[in-house]
């Protein structure tokens, strides 16, 4: 799914206020909406479907949800930094919902506990997003799709280059140390993993801890109708398992992460790519990096699967026409998959062949929120652990517990076995005949 | 009547028994951490197992010391006599109740065999079980030492080792209830005195 042919729906969360057509220039300062991010009332709030204009008079969305009309003005009189709930507009509810697409980002962030999130806890530190993501000539830190985040693996400082987006910014390379103790090996230890493992794999033990999130989303069966109406079917943990709009959904609470190598940047499967489809899901995002690179670290990821449309003649990932109105192709007023991929594609400029076939997919998103409190911190035996550890598929390192040479433990016990069965022998013989003297 | 001699003094002793469980118990936690043993948890097995090779390596060091200021080190001196006749006595001569071939006196209280097995344990067993675990323990300070060897490795020889060391515990264990009495050997360990 991407943002073109969709754009008034999405752009109300994506940059562009006030979209009229292809041209709009996303650079322009008068273009960018400052108002989402410096409101400070709460009361700033899109119309969903408005082109990114906030509503001026109370609207109703879907039939439900009541839209209140913002005061501009009393907005303007209340700006003010950036909140997590200022943020959180946009990044809580990405995907369609709340914590829907990441699972380490969702609406509890407002108000956390130390439990939820040692920093946002807002009875604690209390971090904005900004604290972390600070900004240099408003350029928000962050890993920006393939730029790495900056912050340097050299010692950091708070404040390293005005940047402080990796945990090493803050703690520093080492970031265990006794506070009585003069030496403690097991600190040491644990310091000397985060040349390999990364600090977000062992402090952030299970994801989705807030809200639901998403890890299974199947458009093929999307577009089913019970007499002429749509369906949506809830789930046990309160979201649909079925949707007519979006399909088969799979929804997770307190999961555990997969485990790849991460240099900070990811693969993308670019709008009109060729790609093969297999038994194996097309990897849509993927974390690059692999045990030679010194960049990269063992990272925890939300692993994001699904169905989705495809053109099984040019080989390439189909960009639906979602929204927009009945008869414009669009699949939320059409429920055509072939005219919602005509329509799509043409829009972005990309050959359609007129099938359409689905194709299993997978996206990973990196974890570093919801930081557990250091009491939660993985212990030792999650990793090294022969069968079934967190790092089971982690190639590249000698894990002891995990890894061994089976030949040598062979040789070794079977030696050890030999040694034993000669001596219980040999003793028995001279028990035996010291009881027939 | 059977002669007593005084074999094994305090030091002796001390150094033998804590160096007996230090192994025993470095055995336990390397296995653990290993991946074939669940006793203490990964963590404490570790941690012990850091914390009893570090006081094995001091034991090591005043046993090396004795060894040289008490001239005691000549004991495991090889020597080639009667290795034949020991080898056919434990085999065959055991069983029938005849004499060792070797007299033990305070000058000379290790028969060729032991001096040969624990020459090796001494100068390759504990050199390589030494070496490999300090290497182990300062994997991340490898590049600065100039050190090039993987992970994998050295880890594969300490473990070799480690299997070296069980399999000397198991024989060895059984050859001490071989005196006669059958303890003979092993109170001498433990009281100094040995009926010979
Ligand atoms: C509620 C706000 C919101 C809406 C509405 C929204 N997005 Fe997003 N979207 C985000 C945020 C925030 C991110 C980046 C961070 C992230 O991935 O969570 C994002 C990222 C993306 C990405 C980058 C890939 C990825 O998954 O990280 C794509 C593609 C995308 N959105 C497509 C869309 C499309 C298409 C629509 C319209 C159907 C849409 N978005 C509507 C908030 C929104
Ligand atoms: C994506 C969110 C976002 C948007 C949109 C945005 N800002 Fe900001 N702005 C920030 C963040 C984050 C900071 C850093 C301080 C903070 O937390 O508010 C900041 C800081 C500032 C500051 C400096 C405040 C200070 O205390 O140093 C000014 C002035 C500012 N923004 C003006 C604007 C204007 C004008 C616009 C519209 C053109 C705008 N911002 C749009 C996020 C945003
Ligand atoms: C404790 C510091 C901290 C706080 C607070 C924080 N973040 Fe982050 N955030 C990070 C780090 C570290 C990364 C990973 C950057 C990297 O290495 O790619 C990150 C990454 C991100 C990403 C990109 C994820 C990706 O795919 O790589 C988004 C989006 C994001 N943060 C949004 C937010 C929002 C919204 C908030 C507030 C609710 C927030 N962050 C609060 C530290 C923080
Ligand atoms: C108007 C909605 C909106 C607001 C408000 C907003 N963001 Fe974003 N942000 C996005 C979208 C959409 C993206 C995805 C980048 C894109 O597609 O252009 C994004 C991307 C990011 C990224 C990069 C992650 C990535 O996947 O590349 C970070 C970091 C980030 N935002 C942090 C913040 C912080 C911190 C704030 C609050 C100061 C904030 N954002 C406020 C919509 C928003
Ligand atoms: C903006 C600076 C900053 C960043 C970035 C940051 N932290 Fe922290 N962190 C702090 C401060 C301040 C504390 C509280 C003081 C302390 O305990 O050292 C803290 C505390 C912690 C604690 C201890 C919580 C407890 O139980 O007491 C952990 C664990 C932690 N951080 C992990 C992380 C991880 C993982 C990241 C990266 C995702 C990270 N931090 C990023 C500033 C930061
Ligand atoms: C191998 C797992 C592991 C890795 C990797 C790791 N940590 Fe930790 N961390 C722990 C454990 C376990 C504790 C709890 C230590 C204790 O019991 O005192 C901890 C404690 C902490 C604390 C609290 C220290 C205190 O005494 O208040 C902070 C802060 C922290 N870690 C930050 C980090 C940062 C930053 C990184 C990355 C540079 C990181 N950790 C990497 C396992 C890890
Ligand atoms: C997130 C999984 C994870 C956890 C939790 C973890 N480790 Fe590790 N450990 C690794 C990985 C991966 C390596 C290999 C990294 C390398 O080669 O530097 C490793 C290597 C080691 C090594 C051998 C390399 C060295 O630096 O000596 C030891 C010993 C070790 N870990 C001990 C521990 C102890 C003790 C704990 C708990 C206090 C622990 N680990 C917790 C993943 C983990």
């Amino acid at each position: 799914m991407a943002v073109t042919s969709n754009w008034c729906r999405c752009t109300s969360c994506h940059a562009g206020y006030g979209w009229k057509d292809k041209n709009f220039d996303f650079n322009k300062v008068e273009n960018i909406d400052c108002l989402v991010c410096h409101d400070t009332t709460g009361t700033y709030k899109k119309f969903p479907t408005d082109c990114g204009y906030p509503p001026l008079k109370d609207k109703v969305f879907a039939g439900k949800k009541l839209f209140k009309a913002v005061n501009l003005s009393f907005v303007a009189q209340h700006v003010g930094p950036s909140t997590r709930e200022s943020c959180g507009k946009c990044h809580f509810y990405s995907g369609g919902g709340d914590g829907v697409k990441r699972g380490d980002i969702d609406s509890t962030l407002i108000a956390p506990d130390k439990k939820l999130d040692v920093h946002m806890d807002a009875k604690g530190l209390n971090f904005t997003c900004a604290t972390c993501h600070t900004t240099t000539a408003h350029e928000i830190d962050g890993r920006h799709y393939d730029t790495p985040a900056p912050g340097g693996l050299a010692l950091a400082f708070p404040k390293y280059e005005g940047h402080r987006v990796r945990c090493e910014s803050c703690h520093g390379l080492r970031p265990h140390r006794p506070k009585q103790k003069l030496f403690d090996w097991r600190l040491v230890k644990l310091n000397d993993h985060t040349d390999r493992v990364a600090c977000q794999t062992c402090h952030i033990p299970l994801y989705a801890r807030g809200r639901p999130t998403n890890i299974y989303w199947d458009w093929s069966t999307a577009g089913q109708f019970k007499d002429g109406k749509p369906i949506v079917k809830m789930g046990p943990l309160g979201r649909p398992v079925y949707h007519s709009k979006k399909g088969t959904l799979k929804w997770g609470r307190d999961l555990v992460p997969v485990y790849r190598w991460y240099n900070g940047t990811y693969s993308y499967i670019l709008p009109g790519e060729k790609v093969e489809a297999g038994p194996e899901p097309i990897e849509i995002i993927k974390p690059n990096g692999s045990p030679t690179d010194p960049k990269a670290r063992i990272f925890p990821f939300k692993p994001h699967l699904g169905k989705q449309p495809y053109d099984p003649v040019n080989k390439t990932l189909i960009i639906p026409k979602l929204f927009g109105p009945k008869g414009s192709g669009a699949f939320w007023a059409d429920h055509d998959w072939k005219a919602a991929a005509a329509a799509g594609m043409a829009a972005a400029g990309l050959p359609f062949s007129g099938e359409v076939t689905f194709v299993k997919t997978i996206y990973y998103h990196a974890l570093s929120h919801m930081v557990a409190p250091k009491e939660d911190a993985l212990k030792c035996g999650a990793c090294h652990i022969r069968k079934g550890g967190r790092l089971a598929d982690i190639s590249g390192v000698y894990l002891p517990g995990r890894d061994r040479v089976p030949e040598l433990d062979k040789i070794g016990a079977t030696l050890c076995l030999i040694a034993l069965c000669l001596v219980t022998i040999h003793g028995l013989a001279r028990i035996i005949l010291a009881f027939k003297k | 009547m059977a002669q007593k001699l005084y074999l094994y003094s305090r030091f002796e002793r001390f150094w033998h028994w804590s160096q007996a469980a230090l192994i025993i118990f470095l055995l336990l936690t390397g296995f653990e951490i290993h991946g074939s043993l669940e006793i203490f948890g990964y963590e404490k097995a570790y941690l012990y197992h850091v914390y009893a090779g570090v006081a094995l390596v001091i034991l090591t060091a005043f046993a090396i010391f004795w060894h040289l200021t008490t001239g005691a080190w000549r004991h495991y001196w090889p020597v080639k006599e009667k290795i034949p006749q020991i080898c056919y006595y434990y085999v065959i001569g055991i069983f029938r109740g005849e004499p060792h071939p070797f007299e033990k006196r305070p000058d000379q209280k290790l028969n060729p065999l032991q001096r040969l097995a624990y020459i090796f344990l001494k100068l390759i067993l504990f050199p390589l079980q030494f070496i490999t675990a300090f290497l182990l323990l300062t994997y991340q300070w490898w590049s600065y030492l100039g050190i090039e060897a993987t992970f994998r490795k050295v880890a594969l020889w300490h473990t070799a080792g480690a299997f070296a060391f069980l399999f000397f515990l198991i024989i060895h264990t059984y050859l001490t209830t071989t005196g006669r009495p059958w303890y003979n050997h092993i109170r001498g360990m433990i009281l100094g005195w040995e009926e010979v």
